[in-house]
């Protein structure tokens, strides 16, 4: 019996027939952060991607800076795909975390489970707008260290203050290239989400 | 204006959600689709098209069709949304209605995640 998804003939990786309930997260953060890494070294099918639409007014000067203003252009939103039980499939989408993605972030972010944050050392600053927009999002997030060879390092206590972390969010070290430390990731994010859902009523 | 003895039920969030009434709730992007036995048309559209034969050997969330069709999301949600009321396309909300609790959910997810360690 095989039932591994993305080994069927035609190689598009269709659902498990078992699979029932689909879920979803969030992983953001700068460009070059690392999110679509973190998805390829999870995902059991081939990462995809969907344009999707931007209405760009921002006039700031970034890193897409020459694009025209006032107009609508699209971004790439990658994703992909881990079956974590035999009926239960989670979703990861990488969405860019700034602000004139809002839109679109919204629409992603609905009934999400929660956020994975990812940070650079090399420009904490970067994460900031990022993290303000999953809070007003509303969504539970954990922040995971993505780790360069040429990033400063911090000690956790460190970059809890420079980020400005909540005591409850979770803080973790990872290399999104590796996967038992990204799921680790996943993990420490359901636990977070976990403590926040409220606990079953004491049926005596 | 009566439905009259039409062929298929169409699930209410699907006329509600449909285009005539953009503001009611549409597809989810996960929501999952699946192709029924019910033939195509002669002048079936070749969009709807693509997407019926993407569909025929499996199963696939709105997004992923989206993906590998090359097309946005909201077009795909379109399309399907269609499909769906012409009988061609089977939806199913990403979390079924009687899926449990949040928490059991989150523990569900918990507990398959560590299994992958
Ligand atoms: N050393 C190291 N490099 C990484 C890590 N994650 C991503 N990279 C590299 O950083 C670059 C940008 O990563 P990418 O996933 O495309 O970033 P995204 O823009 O956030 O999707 C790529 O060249 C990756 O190979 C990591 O954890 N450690
Ligand atoms: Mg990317």
């Amino acid at each position: 019996m095989d039932s591994a998804p993305s080994t069927d003939r035609t190689g598009i990786g269709y659902l498990p027939p078992a699979a029932q309930t689909l879920m979803k997260l969030v992983v953001t953060g700068p460009f070059g952060v690392g999110k679509t890494t973190l998805i390829r070294t999870l995902s059991e099918i081939p990462t995809l991607h969907t344009e999707e639409a931007m209405t760009q007014s921002s006039t700031r000067l970034d890193d897409t800076a020459g694009l025209p203003d006032k107009t609508t252009t699209t971004v790439a939103v990658d994703f992909g795909r881990l079956t974590v039980q035999d009926d239960l499939v989670l979703y990861m989408f990488g969405t860019p975390g700034q602000e004139r993605f809002l839109p679109l972030w919204e629409d992603i972010a609905r009934g999400a489970l929660g956020a994975l944050v990812l940070v650079d050392t090399r420009r904490l600053g970067d994460s900031f707008a990022v993290m303000d927009m999953v809070e007003e999002q509303g969504l539970p997030y954990a922040v995971a260290v993505n780790r360069f060879p040429d990033a400063p390092a911090h000690t956790d206590e460190v970059l809890r203050k420079h980020l400005d972390l909540h005591p409850d969010t979770p803080l973790l070290q990872c290399d999104a290239r590796e996967r038992r430390g990204s799921i680790d990731a996943l993990i420490a994010l359901a636990e977070h989400v976990l403590t926040r859902l409220p606990q079953p009523q004491d049926p005596s | 204006m009566s439905a009259g003895p039409g062929r298929r039920l169409i699930p209410a969030y699907l006329v509600t959600g449909g285009r005539t009434r953009p503001t009611g709730p549409a597809l989810d992007r996960l929501a999952v689709l699946v192709r029924t036995d019910t033939a195509l048309a002669p002048d079936t559209g070749s969009e709807q098209r693509r997407l019926c034969e993407l569909l025929e050997p499996g199963a696939l969330t709105v997004v992923e069709c989206a993906a590998h069709l090359d097309l946005p999301v909201s077009a795909t949600v379109f399309l399907a949304t269609d499909l769906a009321a012409s009988g061609h396309l089977h939806t199913r909300p990403p979390i079924p209605s009687a899926g449990g609790t949040d928490r059991s959910l989150v523990e569900r997810l918990l507990v398959g995640l560590r299994s992958l360690h």
